[in-house]
């Protein structure tokens, strides 16, 4: 409770005593962001965190090896992890739903594990020293990043681009016969969010010391699914609260930070099948009343109409 | 070569016996199960924990443990995929639900140190152990220069036996018919007559009772026990099985998961053991961008 507090009361304080935690929040507030691009068009994909893994690779890589300003090793690991995106998007976005899904797993675990761990430049599996670490002046660019990323994508979903997308969401054979370039559209999303988590992960190499492998798998990639579908994923600003509260949960409920997971666990679902549409949509505070849920205890409002 | 070749073998039937479960989930439900390599895991687990902490026989063990992860498969279905189920939710939602499910489940385990709620599931927290020598009757055999664990070939006996057990089971009895009806279309089976939820209760059951064993067998075989042997060592093999032989084909997945055993060894013989971690799921994505209905696929909804 504290943590909230002193938010509220003390947001100067809070800042100072919580720098790497905003820092955090705010990577994983972009990577949420670079997955709810996708999904707005209608596409479950898991591959941003090996995107995120390119863009972070290029960016130290660069800093090692080239005397350049490090705005442009960051903004060349975004570019290569666009670049990435569109290479792997070409194959890729023929297949729909679930197996999108995990052949992006396999993008994700292929890239780790066939490419970083065998390459001398990524240093394999020992990870790479990043000289140019600064952990508190990493934390400005992000500050500065994130609500500009959230506004352009907030402009995107608003623009004609938006509208297809959302289009294609809802009904891709409508779509298409609408004049919608279907094919098109959902590379630009896709894209995008490498482009974005690229973005991310060259961002995160500035206020860690250090590039390890392990952090780029699966296992990220869901994590990174889980802030935008418990945050909600019908405007951009679910997934940044549900970064924000997932992130800042294990500093909220110091006590239990060792059942963290448990908790996750437990958000996840109930979310999923109490307010399948997150935390942050529409619906004002309508809760989903399961079929097997006695109607007398009733909830305020009406159930939500989103799924 | 012929030692590396058996050892495909019997890492191959404990993926297929693992995949067997995964993909009949996904065949009669429609829904990836990603709790199932946390069934798989609680297998190794709950066995152990018989064997090691309450001295039980390891047969009457294994039956425990085998009969607890099918009770956990109707966890499963009551708390993740009922509930979407009613609302008509979209196979996404039963994906997140289960990795929920996932992560308690491995939480539980990893958090799990002795005089903590669940010490009497599991002791050593996030370590990795193995089953107490002795425990296992293990007869060795030498023939002809090859090692053969009596372990081993009770694993290959095992998954094979079940693996025609459930084909026919499937194939020729009235449960099996009702499941395969299910499968093809919910809505006539139900105007059929037949209890369509019951269907989907029962395949979670036998599809979680698979899975433990098929952990149990792992971490028999690895000896390698810990809350992670789900998520690293299968959950995502797995998945590459059950694409290599055709989402939702349990033939498929018999095969899928013998090939990936041989490609893996194949990978280490020929390139050593970094490039076979990554083998897996180069082959998946490949398998996906060329034929996304697998080799024994033949219904595919959402491809093109």
């Amino acid at each position: 409770m504290d943590f909230f507090i002193q938010l509220f009361t003390d947001p100067i304080g809070f800042y100072n005593s919580h720098e790497l935690l905003i820092a955090q929040i705010g990577v994983n507030a972009i990577l949420a962001i670079s997955l709810f691009v996708t999904f707005y068009s209608g596409q479950l994909t898991l591959a941003n965190a090996g995107f995120m893994a390119v863009g972070a690779y290029t960016t130290v890589i660069m800093s090692l090896y080239l005397p350049l300003p490090l705005p442009i090793d960051i903004l060349a690991g975004s570019l290569l992890a666009a670049a990435v995106g569109f290479l792997v998007g070409l194959p890729v976005l023929r297949l729909r739903g679930i197996f999108l899904a995990i052949a992006t797993i396999g993008f994700v675990e292929a890239l780790r594990l066939g490419v970083i761990l065998n390459l001398p430049i990524t240093g394999e599996g020992q990870g790479l020293k990043n000289p140019t670490a600064d952990p508190l002046g990493g934390i400005v660019p992000i500050v500065i990043s994130l609500p500009l990323i959230a506004y352009l994508v907030w402009r995107l979903t608003h623009s004609k681009l938006g509208h297809a997308w959302a289009a294609i969401r809802e009904d891709e054979l409508a779509a298409s016969s609408n004049g919608i370039n279907v094919a098109l559209y959902k590379m630009i999303a896709f894209v995008i969010g490498a482009l974005l988590a690229g973005y991310a992960g060259a961002l995160e190499t500035h206020i860690n010391f250090f590039v390890d492998p392990t952090e780029y798998s699966v296992t990220r990639a869901i994590q990174i699914l889980t802030f935008a579908v418990a945050g909600g994923t019908t405007n951009v600003v679910g997934p940044i609260v549900g970064a924000f509260f997932l992130t800042s949960l294990p500093e909220i409920i110091r006590q239990a930070s060792a059942y963290r997971d448990v908790v996750n666990g437990v958000i996840l679902i109930l979310v999923i099948i109490f307010r399948p549409q997150g935390i942050v949509a529409g619906g004002g505070l309508a809760i989903h009343r399961p079929r097997w849920w006695p109607e007398s205890w009733r909830f305020r409002g009406r159930p939500a109409s989103v799924n | 070569m012929t030692q590396q070749l058996l050892n495909a073998i019997f890492i191959g039937s404990i993926y297929a016996l693992f995949a067997v479960g995964y993909t009949l989930v996904f065949g009669v439900l429609d829904v990836l199960n990603l709790a199932h390599s946390a069934v798989f895991m609680l297998g190794a687990v709950i066995t152990y924990s018989l064997v090691a902490l309450h001295g039980t026989p390891f047969i009457l063990a294994a039956l425990v443990a085998v009969l607890a992860c099918g009770l956990l498969g109707l966890l499963i279905e009551f708390v993740a995929l009922r509930p979407l189920r009613r609302r008509n939710a979209p196979p996404i939602s039963a994906l997140i639900s289960t990795i929920g499910l996932a992560l308690i489940f491995v939480a539980v385990v990893e958090q799990a140190t002795p005089g903590t709620l669940f010490s009497w599931l599991w002791q050593d927290g996030a370590n990795s152990v193995r089953f107490p020598v002795g425990a296992v009757p293990n007869p060795t055999y030498h023939i002809g220069g090859l090692t053969l664990e009596g372990t081993k070939l009770g694993i290959l006996a095992t998954s094979i036996v079940l693996m025609l057990v459930l084909g026919f089971v499937i194939r020729y009895t009235q449960v099996g018919r009702a499941l395969r009806a299910v499968a093809e279309n919910r809505r006539a089976a139900t105007l059929l007559g037949i209890e369509v939820d019951r269907i989907f209760a029962s395949t979670l059951f036998v599809s979680s009772a698979l899975g433990g064993l098929a952990g149990l067998l792992f971490g028999l075989a690895l000896s390698d026990i810990s809350p992670y042997i789900g998520r690293d060592q299968v959950e995502l093999k797995g998945l590459a099985v059950i694409v290599l032989g055709g989402m939702g084909s349990i033939p498929g997945a018999v095969v899928g998961g013998y090939l990936l055993g041989l490609i893996e060894v194949l990978a280490f013989v020929r390139f050593g053991s970094n490039v076979e971690a990554g083998v897996a799921f180069a082959a998946l994505f490949l398998m996906l961008v060329i034929r996304p209905q697998g080799l024994f696929g033949a219904r595919l909804k959402e491809r093109l």
